[in-house]
């Protein structure tokens, strides 16, 4: 299928100020789609409230508007600039939830202007936690008990189903804010509360808690013709219950048998579909149960992610770029992969690497701040790494951090353990010192969930076994295909590809 | 087996390594794999006998190893080469360790090897065949062994894969009696066959089409397999002599051989495909699959080329009519599956039961039993 020639000037929306809570990975994501939508020969109106991003620059947009991500303020941009098409997919939940205000205000009818990468019922659908409960219950996948609340009353309903802990996340908010795990019936009162005053609609979904099964997140890219592609499995470390923000992750899925990675695939498919969006990149998070291969959908994000981000780098393949080139109305088997140039972007790009991204705290500034981790999204930032192994990708990323306060375990044995089964900040120091105090492996998983694979390596991490003793230096690239093909010499992807590439010096 | 250890290749080339596995040496012919999960499939799918698998990705044996997992009664592969293998039988689902149970089976296996520097040497010079021994053994001995080794080019290893006696599998199931020549077929073959109510045999592969003949087969079916398929005229043999009185379907070899059947050519890919990602484009439907492959050699062109240029469903003449590409591989644009036009029949080189891999295709069961409805 060709580009579109019916739309000639797009709309793109940024995301605005870094805030904590949000990813900075956006102005990457952003900038990136702009240029490919000029390279294409489109018109690109950009409004972006924060001027210092790349993608504020001028010659990434033909003319570009800093001005508050507000309604009434890109509503005069759209009545002055009269685009085509709004395309709300790369600024984060901040344009999503910009370009559902402005189609609920009539301001996008009114100027036919045409929501592309994700129109308002799969924003909808994705967004607004009961309708996609709904939709996913309607294509046959299982999610957690949950009921939608927008009074104190409903709260305690809720509660009589679901049980505690329950999981708090208010609807229409980013990072989580104001959401969070309920374990006593006070604290659940307390939640419900912020959960209603933070929710831009005042709605709270009480869940189901899933807490202590394992994380599982999908990048899934759909076009026009229907091909689905899983671009990258990511695997929390840290079990459900943290934040995926907050969490160690680690591309690929490391934990899974095949026959349940294909699962989450197969679900995963079920899922884009049934939410509907036809162009573009979605993240999809799921939760397994280890012990019985049980599987519940938790949330979709129809648009480019913190996460898609980490997979695009993690994989050379550039999600953003290819998501803006879908919304034009290119096929995925139309586009090239960047990399080998010889084969197409609609293919899954398999990896001979591990990659891990290590989120970074900054409680030392917050002196009132817990450093308790939970549903709420608290980094600050994040690092990536890649190693030839989990072992070396982790503490790679582990000193990349460069923290100015040293993380202090506890003298006594006892309590070192129990603060174990609270995630914080420090969860992982505390785990390797707990680790060199001799606590074992089942005490450990009884203690945190993590699954007992992370918790061996680790181990030898922490037992003093430099996971790159004895290697020599080499230069690999990220190539998108485990060496199967070979990667251009001229590498066009940008940023990503050469910042992975730089990272990944040894085997 | 512990201690260092090497892979010798035939051009000389050596990798070093520590052994695992069991203790003892194997010689075959080296491919990589690159898949990110699945190794117990692999090593238990009969397709890989008489070869070594280099698996592309680091970790192998993070989950174990469990009976569901089995692809065949055992290993066929001969060794495994790994940067990091690991045994652990702590994983929820695994019944058994990964490097125990290569070590129970006898299938000597390397550790800690560069795999990436090997992937590229064998993608660069094509697969070839190596050897993997202990460090004690003389590089000279290593060579000797590796040149013993018969090349896969005109090997029969069917033989080796098929079952002394036929297998009558469901007798009473409600669909068409499918017959299967066993090549070597893969449990997850037989598995979406059965459960699609198929009463399914699967005989030697040596039985002939008179044999095959009194059993009155609904279809034929054609399995995957080990080896090249031009070593296999007798199975070719009985194959044409069924074309058109049954419908006829392929997997992998099968395709392979059915394509030979009717008078097309196969020949031998550099370094093949094997792996969990190739994209695959169904020409009726315009589908893309990505699809699990596991395959050495192909099937050419109508006029002899490798790679076909167009997406256009072009003809072959073949000695039963007309035949018509059907799919297509995206990555190096090889013919992946083609239909019969004058007589029921169609084969796909890929693998549409997965296992492992991903379940985009597992529909061509159902175009397969559609066909054999008619």
């Amino acid at each position: 299928m060709p580009r579109r020639d019916d739309i000639r000037k797009i709309l793109v929306l940024g995301s605005g100020p870094i805030v904590i809570g949000q990813a900075a990975e956006f102005d990457y994501s952003g900038a990136q789609a702009c240029k490919v939508l000029l390279e294409e020969g489109y018109e690109v109106v950009l409004v972006n409230s924060n001027p210092a991003t790349i993608m504020t620059d001028p010659e990434f947009a033909t003319a570009t508007y800093v001005e508050p991500l507000l309604p009434e303020s890109v509503a005069r941009v759209i009545e002055r600039e009269k685009p085509d098409a709004l395309l709300p997919t790369l600024g984060g939940g901040t344009a999503l939830n910009l370009a559902r205000a402005l189609w609920e205000d009539g301001t996008l009818g009114r100027h036919r202007v045409e929501l592309i990468g994700a129109n308002y019922e799969v924003i909808r659908r994705a967004e607004d936690r009961l309708l996609f409960r709904e939709t996913m219950e309607a294509a046959g996948l299982r999610v957690p008990r949950s009921a939608v609340v927008t009074r104190m009353a409903e709260a305690e309903r809720a509660l009589a189903s679901v049980g505690l802990p329950a999981i708090l996340r208010p609807g229409f908010t980013m990072g989580g804010e104001g959401g969070g795990v309920a374990v006593t019936e006070s604290e659940f009162r307390e939640k419900v509360a912020e959960g209603l005053m933070a929710s831009p609609i005042g709605q709270v979904l009480v869940e189901e808690s899933v807490i202590g099964w394992g994380e599982f997140e999908l990048e899934v890219m759909r076009d026009r013709n229907d091909n689905v592609v899983i671009v990258c499995s990511i695997e929390n470390v840290d079990p459900m219950g943290v934040h995926t923000g907050d969490s160690v992750t680690v591309a690929p899925q490391q934990t899974l048998t095949d026959r349940q990675y294909q699962a989450l695939r197969d679900q995963a498919l079920t899922v884009i579909r049934a939410v509907g969006v036809e162009t573009g990149g979605s993240n999809i998070q799921f939760a397994v149960n280890p012990d019985t291969d049980e599987i519940v959908v938790i949330e979709m994000n129809p648009r480019v992610s913190r996460s898609s981000a980490l997979a695009s780098k993690a994989t050379g393949f550039p999600i953003a770029k290819i998501a803006a080139r879908l919304a034009m109305g290119y096929a995925l088997e139309e586009i090239d992969n960047d990399i080998t140039r010889r084969t197409p972007a609609s293919f899954e790009p398999t990896i001979d690497y591990v990659v891990v991204k290590w989120p970074r705290f900054a409680f030392e500034k917050f002196p009132g701040a817990d450093g308790r981790l939970d549903t709420h999204m608290q980094s600050v930032g994040e690092v990536m790494a890649i190693g030839r192994t989990f072992k070396q990708a982790f503490a790679k990323a582990m000193r990349s951090r460069e923290l100015d306060v040293a993380p202090a375990a506890p003298d006594d044995d006892e309590e070192l353990l129990a603060r174990l089964e609270q995630p914080s900040h420090d969860r992982f120091e505390l785990l390797m010192e707990a680790m060199l105090r001799g606590a074992g492996d089942a005490e450990l998983k009884a203690r945190t969930h993590i699954d007992p694979w992370f918790l061996a390596e680790i181990g030898a991490l922490a037992r003093g076994k430099d996971p790159e003793a004895g290697l020599a230096r080499t230069f690999k690239s990220v190539d998108t295909c485990a060496a199967e093909f070979e990667a251009s010499a001229r590498d066009p992807t940008g940023r990503a590809t050469r910042s992975a590439a730089a990272t990944a010096a040894r085997w | 087996m512990t201690g260092p250890g090497y892979l010798l290749l035939e051009d000389g080339s050596r990798f070093d390594g520590e052994l695992c596995g069991a203790a003892a040496e194997a010689t075959g012919e080296v491919v990589f794999n690159t898949s990110m999960s699945g190794y117990q499939e692999s090593v238990t799918d009969p397709s890989y006998a008489a070869q070594i698998i280099v698996f592309t990705y680091p970790h192998v044996g993070n989950y174990g190893v469990s009976a569901r997992a089995m692809e065949s009664d055992r290993i066929h592969a001969r060794a495994v080469i790994m940067r990091e293998g690991v045994d652990r039988e702590d994983s929820p689902g695994a019944e058994g360790g990964w490097l125990t149970w290569l070590d129970d089976c006898g299938v000597p296996a390397l550790t800690g090897v560069d795999t990436r520097a090997l992937v590229r040497h064998i993608r660069d010079k094509g697969a070839m065949r190596g050897g993997v021994f202990a460090a004690t053994v003389a590089e000279s001995d290593a060579r000797e062994r590796v040149m013993a080794e018969p090349s896969m080019v005109g090997r029969d290893l069917a033989r080796e894969a098929t079952p002394a006696e036929p297998v009558i599998l469901d007798p009473d199931a409600p669909g068409p009696r499918v017959v299967a020549l066993d090549t070597g077929i893969k449990s997850s073959i037989v598995r979406n066959l059965r459960e699609r109510g198929v009463r399914l045999e699967l005989h030697p592969c040596d039985t002939s089409s008179a044999e095959l003949r009194t059993r009155e087969p609904d279809a034929v079916f054609l399995a995957n397999g080990p080896g090249d398929p031009a070593a296999l005229d007798y199975v070719v043999g009985t194959v044409r002599d069924l074309v058109g009185e049954v419908p006829v379907f392929g997997i992998c070899l099968g395709h392979q051989l059915l394509c030979r059947a009717v008078g097309l050519e196969t020949f031998k890919l550099p370094f093949g495909h094997r792996g969990a990602n190739h994209p695959v484009k169904d020409l009726a439907s315009g589908r893309i699959d990505i699809t699990s492959q596991n395959h050495g050699f192909a099937v050419q062109g109508p006029h002899g080329e490798l790679r076909i240029e167009s997406d256009e469903p072009i003809r072959w003449e073949t000695d039963f009519g007309a035949a018509e590409l059907a799919q297509l591989n995206l990555y190096d644009r090889t013919v992946e599956g083609l239909v019969l036009r004058d007589v029921p029949g169609a084969t796909v080189q890929y693998h549409p039961e997965a296992g492992p891999g991903p379940h985009d295709a597992e529909y061509l069961f159902d175009r397969f039993l559609e066909m054999v409805a008619v």
